[in-house]
């Protein structure tokens, strides 16, 4: 039988780790994610399967904990909300730098600062434009659905090790605490030593038993090694960008006005659709699932058709840059959002929609 | 019993081997200035590592500071830690593969400024892990500013007219504070500038390793060294100021075992 | 066939709970739920709400600002949503400490004397269900065999011996709800 709950995104999001065969969890406990780590302590993976799962003293010690366990080969993972984030971001630029494939979740709430508890998709820049020092990218999910909480764990310690590239699960306080119906994966069990070694290779550090040792770093003092290195990071991303791009489209064929929206701004701006199309205003939507890559050239297909754009986000306009990228001047591209844990309704955004296109229809007719 | 001496005729004699650099350390050239102690504390990590055969099943890590290309000489897996996180680090590898040998290598700021949380939670869980503290009281690689450990009046780029305790506060003594934590099994402090200390100091870390074989919890082994550069010395003054200057407010000895 | 539900009073209550068993009722009966809370410090004593979407299609937005029906348990929800239930919809609320009664015409309004029901059941923490049953009388969205089900996948185990006692009070809630004004 189907394993179906009522969960909640944090909590699906635990119980998949355990069942994605996940080594170990580090974690400090911000709302509006906790219940991560709560989840995973009253369950007692290390009796399930032997993950580990350990509350750590800092946001810097758990991510640094999960660079040690990557480093040794393991499937490790963290999870935090916006402040914990930018905490890891030290982490994070090193875990890049070195390339370990580890997983990090952000189940964002409003900022700049401590900010409110409340959900926000203000971390977009951070997520996707490196965040950290140096010239790095995150592969970045953004969920939309207590499901996708679920199936993007298994899925993004797949990509990460498939790059040796951390992966960034991109939620907000939405997702996070919501409860929808989740149909949970089998079990899969936790790879053995040579497992890990057969499928991935043996670049972990697990002791130099036959083999000469390894060395994890991100450290290199020459120069023209260290641009080498840069270059060859850069041309693993080209690699992720041509084959990792992943996105939905939501009534996009017949579509002459497009939202762009990701995670709970795109289950919005599903409803958007609904009433604008019983309106008959022919809105399509275009679901980022991957942020980074960004999926651009669907985006810039659908300028030929559509009259306009609008990136709906809870932030002040940050994924709009990426989508007048790649849009690339064929239409215009307007924003609606809101900010500071507010959560925009369907209505207002029709609204902002209707507006919008009566905008374009009067510059046209000039 | 009887001792074998070894004749200086025979030291000069072709063959007689009298030292071997132990296959643990690599071939590289210590990148440490002439008269650092840490080329010695690498050595003595490494020997004690060889001797006990763990060799295969050791993973070190190497902190930031002087230390950071510790991995260049370290002939074991190693991986390099941000400032201070090194701790860290290893309690997450340690974690993973609780069978394997862990141990970190820190410099008195990443372990005693910016890794002390990470320092003292590791310690407080009783992680069951090898912590080697070099302790010379200054910053090293970064040209020589002052350190949680710099003494009282003792003068460093940071600190141009001496260490003003009022200001600067007091240098920190790590070992004592961490030796509080039950999680601790071994803290100690050691050093290296000479042949008597080198020999204790050995001891002291084969203890530590030993403590992790037996699941005994925290092992911290701190040295203190010197920085003849950092201290503007030659290597032979600065062995006589650490040991009338830093051994006093820095006493060696086993603080806990 | 889609119900979008806000139930809104204060922490404590069991408004969450009422909820989460509405969801898995609904989930029992092969439809697409979402639950959607308030969260944070209001959840302990101040105000909490959840939208609850039962739905046959998939869900669009969990987060809604219109509801089919609205289910209000103290006079703070009461400012807030009344005027947030769709022309047609449901206000079910329970009398109690409301002193701004509802004034919308187009909507139909319903009490039940949830508090006061749940003290002559002696067991005051089936409040929510004699407020649950007091909504299923008036949209019965959900069958009853599907309730039970939902309770025994809401409830820890431990607490599944009060599953009778639960369904007592749907049933004192489907009995005492008054219908106040219809449409």
């Amino acid at each position: 039988m189907e394993d179906v709950k009522l969960m909640k995104g944090n909590e699906a999001l635990a119980e998949a780790a355990i069942r994605a065969g996940a080594d170990a969890y580090f974690g400090y406990p911000i709302t509006p994610q906790s219940e991560v780590i709560e989840y995973l302590m009253l369950e007692r993976p290390e009796h399930r399967t032997g993950m580990v799962v350990l509350q750590a003293e800092s946001e810097l010690a758990a991510i640094n904990m999960v660079y040690g366990a990557a480093g040794a080969g393991k499937r490790a993972m963290t999870s935090s909300s916006s402040p914990g984030i930018s905490l890891k971001l030290e982490g994070i630029s090193y875990i890049a730098g070195s390339e370990l494939p580890c997983l990090i979740v952000n189940v964002q709430r409003g900022g700049p600062g401590l900010g409110t508890i409340q959900p926000a998709q203000a971390d977009y820049f951070q997520a996707v434009k490196g965040g950290g020092h140096g010239d790095y990218r995150l592969l970045v999910l953004a969920p939309s659905t207590v499901q996708e909480m679920a199936d993007f764990v298994s899925l993004g310690f797949d990509l990460a090790f498939k790059y040796r590239n951390p992966v960034m699960i991109l939620s907000d306080g939405a997702i996070g605490q919501m409860m929808e119906k989740v149909y949970l994966p089998d079990q899969i069990e936790r790879l053995t030593d040579e497992q890990i070694v057969e499928k991935y290779g043996s670049w972990a550090t697990t002791g130099k038993k036959n083999r000469e040792r390894n060395i994890i770093t991100s450290l290199d003092l020459k120069p023209e090694r260290h641009e080498k290195h840069n270059i060859h990071l850069q041309e693993k991303y080209k690699k992720i960008e041509e084959n990792e791009v992943r996105f939905e489209t939501i009534q996009c064929d017949d579509a002459d006005y497009i939202i762009v929206a990701f995670g709970s701004g795109a289950r919005i701006s599903q409803k958007v659709v609904e009433l604008g199309r019983k309106k008959g205003i022919k809105i399509g939507l275009l679901r980022p699932i991957t942020l980074w890559p960004f999926p651009k050239d669907i985006i810039n297909k659908l300028a030929d058709q559509a009259i306009g754009f609008m990136s709906v986000e809870m932030n002040a306009g940050q994924m709009i840059e990426d989508v007048e990228l790649s849009v690339k001047g064929k239409a215009p591209v307007s924003h609606y959002g809101r900010m500071g844990g507010m959560i925009p309704t369907p209505s207002e955004v029709l609204e902002a929609v209707e507006k919008d296109i009566a905008n374009i229809k009067k510059l046209q007719e000039v | 019993m009887t001792t074998s001496v070894i004749t200086p005729e025979e030291i000069i004699k072709k063959g007689t081997v009298v030292f071997k650099k132990t296959e643990l350390m690599t071939n590289n050239t210590l990148s440490y200035c002439p008269g650092c102690g840490h080329g010695v504390a690498h050595r003595l990590v490494m020997e004690v590592i060889e001797e006990m055969g763990i060799g295969e099943e050791t993973i070190g890590v190497a902190p930031v500071g002087c230390s950071v290309l510790a991995y260049d000489f370290m002939n074991v897996d190693m991986q390099q830690a941000a400032h201070g996180r090194a701790p860290a680090v290893a309690t997450g590898i340690k974690r993973v593969y609780p069978e394997k040998y862990v141990f970190t290598y820190q410099g008195d700021g990443d372990l005693a400024a910016i890794g002390t949380s990470e320092t003292i939670h590791a310690c407080n869980r009783g992680e069951n892990i090898v912590i080697i503290f070099i302790n010379n009281g200054i910053y090293g690689m970064t040209g020589g500013q002052m350190a949680p450990t710099t003494l009282a009046g003792m003068k460093s780029s940071t600190s141009p007219y001496g260490r003003s305790i009022p200001t600067m506060g007091y240098p920190i003594k790590m070992t004592e504070l961490v030796a509080h934590l039950p999680g601790v099994a071994y803290a100690t402090r050691q050093a290296v500038h000479e042949a008597k200390y080198v020999r204790k100091a050995k001891k002291a870390i084969q203890k530590a390793f030993e403590n992790q074989r037996d699941l005994k919890g925290t092992s911290i082994v701190e040295i203190v060294s010197n920085c003849n550069s950092g201290w503007k010395m030659t290597p032979v003054d600065a062995n006589k100021w650490l040991e009338e200057n830093m051994l006093p407010y820095f006493p060696l000895g086993d603080i806990k075992k | 066939m889609t119900e979008e539900i806000i139930i809104a009073g204060f922490g404590g209550q069991g408004v969450l709970s009422m909820g989460k068993i509405l969801a898995y009722s609904g989930i029992m009966q092969d439809q697409e739920v979402s639950w959607m809370p308030s969260y944070g410090p209001e959840m302990r004593g101040g105000t909490a709400n959840v939208s609850v979407i039962l739905s046959d299609d998939r869900i669009s937005s969990p987060i809604i600002n219109e509801f089919d029906t609205a289910i209000i348990l103290n006079q703070q929800s009461m400012n807030k949503f009344e005027s947030m239930v769709k022309p047609g919809g449901l206000l079910l609320y329970d009398p109690n400490g409301i002193s701004h009664h509802p004034e919308r015409k187009d909507i139909t309004i319903a009490t039940i004397e949830g508090a006061k029901e749940a003290s002559s059941l002696k067991n005051k923490k089936t409040f929510n269900m004699v407020v649950m049953g007091a909504f299923l009388k008036i949209h019965p969205i959900v069958k009853m065999e599907n309730i039970h089900k939902g309770l025994e996948k809401s409830l820890p185990k431990r607490h599944h011996k009060l599953i009778p006692l639960n369904e007592e009070a749907i049933q004192v809630g489907m009995e005492k709800v008054k219908i106040i004004q219809e449409v």
